[in-house]
């Protein structure tokens, strides 16, 4: 079985120039790598015959508004069922142009996943065959999940405060 | 045969006068046919009392409509997101007159406890509501007084109301057509 340092080791060896930054969390190692070589490093981590991740468990996203120039992280968990681990890939986008390369090509469960993401941030992947909302209303004009919302929108009608205490 | 008590009645030797109105509501009260728009926990308590232990069926209610199109009562029981706020319109509008609507619960009534941006707050927003019951969830037995106040409203309608301008201008507040009301007429 593989452990955390030999994964490590065996993504430096491929791709280490790409890695940015690595760490370990709840026995899970988490690397960081670059957004423009997203596909290309999951790509390689899905054929590698030593790493073997053929699973894709999670595709998320995360708001950091005031990391300047590293508002969007676009998080992806992938599963190895051969090895038994568990490997997190972090990518930060700026908030100019959150866009990423779609990775439905080679996980076709990634095309809910990249669809929610857009839905809640407006993170944009590029080459996904349908990129629309999918658990909001398609009349939706913003991105919920964004931190500039506050949690109970005070200009908004539905709820009168009179009566909510607000 | 329920409450003819209720009523004003003229009683003579055999036989029992009252008014058409009075008559169609009375007959109408004892076999409303509800539609069951159960979303979440609510709908839950509106099983128990569709069971034995609270037992609709004993208002002439056990035959639950899942067509839109037979049923005389609107249950809405749960929270009702934006997305399916359309939905249940949909379902109202399909319904055929006269009908009503129960709003069981904070949620469906109000939004409840979602206070956020993909809950709709409050089903009366999109369609018109009769009778609201509170409660997260409400008990089997406050979903019986609302569909007891419903019965009151129903055997006591005038059966006119639809026709009234005051009915129609209801519905146009919602957008609803009222289409299939002035055809009738």
């Amino acid at each position: 079985m593989l452990n955390n340092e030999a994964i490590l080791s065996r993504i430096n060896e491929n791709y280490g120039s790409e890695v940015l930054n690595s760490e370990e969390n709840f026995g899970i190692l988490t690397i960081e790598i670059k957004a423009e070589k997203n596909h290309e490093i999951i790509s390689w981590l899905n054929r590698d015959e030593v790493l073997a991740c053929s699973f894709l468990t999670l595709l998320g996203g995360v708001h950091y508004p005031d990391d300047k120039g590293r508002e969007f992280a676009v998080v992806y968990h992938l599963h190895s069922w051969t090895n038994n681990f568990r490997l997190r890939l972090k990518v930060f986008l700026p908030a100019e142009n959150p866009s990423i390369r779609s990775i439905v090509d080679i996980y076709n469960g990634a095309n809910w996943m990249e669809r929610e993401t857009y839905d809640f941030f407006g993170i944009n992947f590029e080459g996904h065959p349908d990129l629309r909302r999918i658990l909001n209303m398609d009349s939706m004009d913003y991105f919920p999940m964004r931190k500039e919302h506050v949690l109970e929108d005070a200009t908004r009608e539905d709820k009168d405060d009179r009566f909510f205490g607000r | 045969m329920g409450k003819i008590e209720d009523l004003e009645v003229i009683n003579g030797e055999g036989y029992q006068l009252t008014s058409l109105d009075k008559a169609i509501g009375l007959a109408r009260a004892n076999s409303v046919w509800p539609l069951p728009f159960a979303t979440s926990c609510c709908g839950i308590e509106f099983m128990a009392t569709m069971g034995s232990m609270y037992d609709l069926s004993r208002f002439g209610m056990e035959r639950l409509s899942f067509s839109p199109r037979q049923a005389d009562l609107l249950i809405v029981a749960g929270t009702i997101s934006k997305k399916l706020g359309p939905v249940l319109k949909q379902v109202y509008e399909q319904m055929s007159e006269p009908k009503w609507v129960l709003s069981v619960g904070a949620c469906a009534s109000s939004g409840g406890i979602f206070d956020t941006y993909s809950v709709l707050q409050g089903i009366d927003r999109i369609i018109p509501v009769d009778v609201y019951v509170p409660g997260c969830p409400p008990r089997p037995e406050q979903i019986i007084d609302g569909v007891m106040n419903i019965h009151k409203l129903v055997k006591h309608e005038s059966s006119r109301r639809r026709y009234s301008d005051e009915y129609k201008h209801l519905l146009s507040n919602y957008d609803i057509e009222t289409k299939e009301i002035e055809d009738a007429e």
